[in-house]
């Protein structure tokens, strides 16, 4: 079976392109996984000598933005990889046959390339009933199991598969459930509502180059993309740190660009890479199209509050309800507790008030006739001065 | 007159030690710090908003000051920990952790005396009353807990190895999100904490009359003899 597939670069001449197409490739490819420029090398020579992976690409509960934002990435051919260099032996989107057919051509190509296939899943798991999500008449988790098992690696892509996403919001009625908690193999989370197309083709070109997964931090996701957060390479950071903020939509601050912290910008709390490469070939993100982030990348974004607010709500409490209205209220009601104590004590200890002040002395000032005798005299109620000496 | 005059002999008592004062003066200037600054970060006031980014720094500043006394509140707070051991009796951990029966007659008497008040003359305790001791109990885990949502949160922006070891907490409160949210919710436990604590202390120092106050500030309390001679 091994004979049969081609390396990366005889896939592409095959296809016409010529040796200088397939270095500006590899050129591409080196960018795209951040590597430097010396790199080049041995990216090339790793496409002339590796053979080319066939992938299956899954489709669960999920919207498809993220193959549409794939099929987007900036450089037409480094969107080729996907549809040239790599094998798409399976995409239910972009599939040419159908029915049992195509069931076929997926059962084959994982039967026949055990242990080297790469299984991307885009799409949650509904496992509150498996026909919610049934295809060919299999459940979505027995689909995603059966191609999981032989996988040399499992990318998880969009917030679907590796969050639940909007499926998996509050009260989540198919118990949508991120891919990770199903298959019991390291999974490649590529979060983001969709994820960006570079760092789509970053990843996968991670993989063909060096044949590992790339390094993941504490939630799966690839440190060279996700270890940053997007308020830390926003360009409208400065204004942070001047702060500067929007305080309305289209005040004067808006339209000067200042920070959108206080409408609610989630970028403080989403690690993304969204301004560093920017979205629709380095044109622009949502910030700089002056809309907060809405952290779409972020486990559970959809229930972490208002969009627009930047405290979150709380759970429990009502939708309006943040930390400060909680804080408040608490407040409020210690002060009232407080008040009600203070007076309560005065009245319960009144005796004990009038004992104290019946203890009170009052000392006289020092005369030469009193200086050598004692010179305290009791004074009841008096408190002026008390000095509570013996 | 003269023979109406009863003598009430009083005992100089002396319970905070300088390292405990020191601590309490510190503790208190951090917390006072990081609410004020933490609330502005939370919810940035347009205090400058007529200047230009280049003639400001003014959120960043707050944000310095904010992680500065992190350090200053939390390094403080093990000196504590240290000294809960090597101080004299008032000073002890014993004192906040209720692991006697005793120390349950001395909070459920402490409640009826000060609380719901079914008694008007209480025992007088030396140093933190029982329910004290178990209030600064709640409130070193929730001080323990805000350590670590804060640190947390700061260690994506820091390159020092310190807060990276608290990294861990971020997915396990399910995002940056909700720790933000959580280490937000915790700020009000210490503002309700000081309402009630400045308020005892008034209480106390006005029904008392042992100088509660000024303890703090000098180290002393006045016990009276009797008190001290019925424990």
């Amino acid at each position: 079976m091994e004979k049969n597939i081609p390396t990366i670069r005889q896939a592409m001449e095959a296809k016409g392109y010529s040796r200088r197409d397939f270095l500006l490739f590899c050129g591409l490819a080196t960018a795209a996984a951040g590597l430097e420029l010396s790199g080049l090398a041995q990216v090339v020579q790793a496409f002339e000598t590796k053979a080319r992976p066939p992938v299956v690409w899954l489709h669960f509960q999920e919207c498809t933005c993220c193959s549409e934002s794939f099929i987007r990435s900036t450089h037409p051919i480094v969107a080729d990889i996907i549809f040239d260099t790599l094998s798409l032996d399976y995409t239910e989107t972009l599939l040419a046959a159908a029915g049992a057919q195509a069931e076929k051509c997926r059962d084959d190509t994982i039967k026949n390339n055990q242990g080297k296939y790469i299984l991307l899943v885009e799409g949650s798991i509904p496992l509150g009933n498996e026909g919610y999500c049934m295809i060919g008449g299999k459940s979505a988790e027995q689909i995603l199991k059966e191609a999981a098992a032989g996988a040399a690696a499992v990318i998880a892509w969009g917030s679907c598969a590796s969050t639940g996403c909007v499926q998996a919001a509050s009260p989540n009625p198919t118990t949508a459930t991120p891919i990770k908690k199903i298959i019991n193999k390291p999974v490649i989370n590529v979060p983001g509502c969709p994820p960006i197309a570079e760092v789509m083709t970053g990843i996968v070109t991670h993989i063909l180059l060096f044949g590992k997964m790339p390094e993941l931090d504490s939630q799966g996701r690839p440190k060279e993309f996700y270890s940053r957060r997007v308020h830390d390479t926003c360009y409208r950071r400065p204004y942070y740190d001047a702060g500067l903020f929007v305080e309305a939509w289209d005040d004067e601050a808006a339209r000067k660009g200042y920070c959108l912290y206080k409408m609610g910008c989630k970028g403080p709390t989403t690690y993304n890479a969204c301004s560093v490469t920017k979205w629709n070939g380095n044109l622009s993100y949502p910030i700089q199209s002056g809309h907060g982030c809405i952290g779409c990348s972020e486990a559970g974004f959809w229930d972490n509050g208002p969009f627009y607010q930047h405290l979150g709500a709380f759970p429990g409490f009502g939708i309006e309800s943040t930390a400060d209205t909680i804080g408040v209220t608490a407040a409020a009601v210690t002060a009232g507790g407080i008040a009600l104590h203070a007076l309560t004590s005065n009245l319960r200890k009144r005796k004990l008030i009038e004992k104290n002040k019946e203890e009170s002395v009052v000392v006289a000032p020092i005369s030469e006739e009193t200086d050598k005798k004692e010179v305290v005299e009791t004074e009841k109620g008096g408190d002026e001065d008390g000095k509570s000496s013996s | 007159m003269a023979a109406e005059i009863q003598t009430i002999p009083y005992r100089r008592v002396y319970v905070w030690e300088l390292p405990v004062r020191i601590y309490h003066w510190l503790n208190a200037l951090s917390i006072v710090v990081l609410i004020i600054t933490g609330y502005l970060i939370g919810n940035p006031q347009a205090i400058f908003n007529a200047n230009e980014a280049y003639q400001q720094y003014w959120f960043g500043w707050v944000r310095f000051l904010h992680f500065t006394f992190s350090y200053i509140i939390l390094f403080n707070f093990v000196f504590r920990i240290y000294w809960g051991f090597v101080g004299n009796r008032y000073a002890r951990w014993d004192r906040f952790v209720p692991h006697r029966w005793s120390q349950l007659r001395d909070l459920w008497e402490t409640i009826k005396t000060d609380i719901i008040q079914t008694k008007v003359h209480g025992r007088s305790i030396i140093g933190h009353n029982m329910l004290a001791g178990v209030s600064y109990f709640v409130l070193f885990h929730i001080f323990l807990l805000q350590t670590i949502t804060g640190f947390a949160l700061y260690s994506s922006m820091s390159n020092s190895f310190f807060p990276r070891l608290f990294a861990w907490a971020v997915p396990l409160f399910g995002g940056d999100a909700w720790v933000r949210q959580w280490h937000h919710l915790f700020m009000w436990f210490f503002v309700v904490f000081t309402i009630v604590h400045v308020y005892l202390v008034f209480y106390h120092d006005y029904f008392e009359g042992k100088g509660t106050t000024s303890s703090i500030i000098g180290g002393w309390k006045f016990e009276r003899d009797d008190d001290i001679k019925n424990r």
